[in-house]
């Protein structure tokens, strides 16, 4: 295990070293310089989507759904919709990034807790229920924001659709001190609850039993979920599948319950998905795909595939 | 000891449990028994705080529940839930491993290991205990399960159905071992049992509940009867008594 995450570590250092200096011309000083916030990003990013799956999909007992995949980015960028109709471009525009993020990441925060905490609540045990309500709620905050696209002039509809898209290539770097600040704090959080997650794990009754208050421990993983999301959702967009991808990869490389384990490993997969894809694609291939598109096709299958599994 | 006081529960608009009262006291194994539906599971969960309190009030050793810390109950109090599905990755070590959780809370001691170890002993599982959960048979998860909470190493112990996917010679040796915790470290075990040939032989002594009311209460000689049979259960199987003991003759 402890072999495994050195090893994981190292082909992060490569792929990070990579990124940095493959394919680099011109003055070195500008060069690390763009590149070094970019990679940041895509770490903060990594971690963030990483960690919010994994600590999800241990508090609802399964390791198919995500909190992309239950709607909690499309809530995101509902608010976001709801923001741009309400205050119109201009408006809109004039509020620093800062703000917007600290004030949508709040909206989200209160979102999430009321829509996906009833949710849990009333299906927690029954996880065919769960995914069924995950899926259909997504689908509905989706339309939702399909909808209020439609009924905005197109202006504003303009300026929504550029935050709509996964992009891993341009990161506003005024997001980055903010996103990086949460994540930390997030990060701190979800790191000292580590034991805790562990027997969350166990499901509902058992970590009750053993003095683990089940409300409370949800809605504090629910809260950090949800803070994170908005952190990779307002840095690079949504992205669906990510998370899947990187957390089951994880399971596969590490089988343990231990969060002091999967923890750092699902880090360490997320930022080596990350930052290997959008190095090669940016500066082997040229750039003709989006990250995104290569993440949310492998991870598309790959959901398809374990939900098959699942269900044979 | 254990204090119920008027508890009623509904679900749904459907009583489950009506104004039930109850006393049990410290040592010695109560068997819960009633046909499917008295409101056995829920009584149980109930005390262990699995479900929030709907009217009426419950005590272990003078704890409130509802109001006491969770991680002071469960130093005090274990149960092992009904159905339980469990992460497959987990070895029976691990799992055993967690009942210590109320006192280490994630960093074992080395004294917490030596009740893992006593834990997986006293219920036979040291041959298992690096196997993952999903390798074994139902009745091994089973004893693993009870082995946790044995391993929580409280004055209560709650099972609902743990006799569940046994064969006799692992029931046996189960009620067996619950027997030597009660006499000689005093422990309070209540169980949910189906078989009543069982709570007869093991039990201290028998509460039984039918359409959430405690309908007959006292040791099994003698509150097994004929009469008890009919009432509770609607049927019309005997009694026997062997070996100055009543037996069902199913």
């Amino acid at each position: 295990m402890r072999l495994r995450l050195v090893g994981l570590s190292a082909v992060l250092g490569l792929c990070m070293l990579g990124y940095l200096v493959i394919g680099a011309r011109g003055d070195w000083g500008f060069v690390l310089a763009f590149r070094g916030q970019k990679l940041l990003a895509l770490l903060l990013v990594g971690v963030a989507i990483a960690w919010s799956t994994l600590i999800f999909q241990t508090l609802t007992g399964n390791r198919i759904l995500t909190p992309a995949i239950m709607g909690f980015d499309a809530l995101y960028m509902l608010g976001l919709g709801l923001l741009i109709w309400v205050l119109g471009v201009p408006a809109y525009l004039a509020i620093p990034p800062q703000v917007m993020m600290l004030g949508n990441v709040a909206l989200l925060c209160l979102g999430a807790l009321g829509l996906f905490g009833l949710v849990l609540r009333a299906n927690g045990r029954d996880l065919m229920r769960l995914l069924l309500t995950g899926v259909v709620l997504s689908v509905l905050i989706r339309s939702l924001t399909g909808f209020l696209m439609r009924v905005i002039d197109p202006n504003e509809y303009a300026v929504l659709q550029g935050a709509a898209f996964a992009r891993f290539s341009n990161v506003d770097p005024d997001l980055l001190t903010i996103a990086g600040g949460i994540t930390a704090i997030c990060g701190i959080a979800i790191w000292r609850m580590r034991h805790r997650l562990d027997v969350i794990g166990l499901g509902p009754d058992l970590a009750l039993s053993l003095g683990e208050p089940g409300p409370r421990s949800r809605r504090a993983v629910l809260l950090l979920v949800s803070l994170l999301v908005a952190v990779s959702t307002a840095l690079v967009g949504p992205v669906t599948f990510l998370g899947l991808l990187v957390t089951n990869l994880t399971y596969l490389l590490f089988p343990t319950h231990r969060h002091a384990v999967l923890l750092p490993a699902t880090g360490l997969v997320a930022g080596i998905v990350l930052i290997g894809g959008q190095g090669l694609l940016e500066h082997v291939m040229g750039l003709t795909t989006p990250l995104s598109v290569v993440i949310e096709a492998v991870g598309g299958l790959s959901f398809l595939v374990l939900l098959l599994r699942m269900l044979r | 000891m254990i204090r119920i006081d008027a508890v009623c529960h509904g679900i749904g608009g459907q009583p489950i449990l009506r104004d039930v009262s109850l006393e049990i006291g410290k040592g010695g194994i109560v068997a819960l028994v009633g046909p499917n539906g008295a409101g056995k599971s829920t009584l149980l969960s109930l005390i262990a705080r699995l479900q929030p309190l709907q009217t009426g009030r419950i005590t272990v050793d003078g704890h409130v529940i509802g109001q006491v810390r969770d991680d002071v109950l469960a130093r005090t109090l274990a149960i092992l839930p009904q159905h339980l599905d469990v992460a497959s990755r987990l070895s029976v070590r691990d799992l055993v491993g967690f009942g210590r959780y109320p006192y280490h809370k994630g960093r074992p001691t080395p004294q917490d290991l030596v009740r893992v170890d006593a834990a997986l002993a006293a219920f036979e599982l040291d041959d298992l205990a690096a196997r993952a959960l999903d390798t074994l048979s139902g009745g091994q998860r089973q004893r693993a399960f009870v082995a946790m909470a044995y391993a929580q190493d409280t004055d209560y112990l709650l099972l609902d159905e743990p006799l569940n996917n046994l064969d006799i010679a692992a029931s046996r040796g189960l009620m067996h071992r619950l027997r030597d915790l009660a006499r000689q470290d005093g422990r309070t075990v209540v169980i949910v049992l189906h078989d009543i040939n069982y709570a007869a032989a093991y039990a201290d002594r028998i509460v039984a509940l039918k359409s959430g009311r405690v309908v007959a209460d006292g040791a099994p000689g003698a509150v097994v009867t004929d009469a008890f049979l009919r009432t509770v259960f609607d049927t019309d199987a005997t009694v026997a008594h062997v070996q100055g003991r009543p037996m069902v003759c199913v």
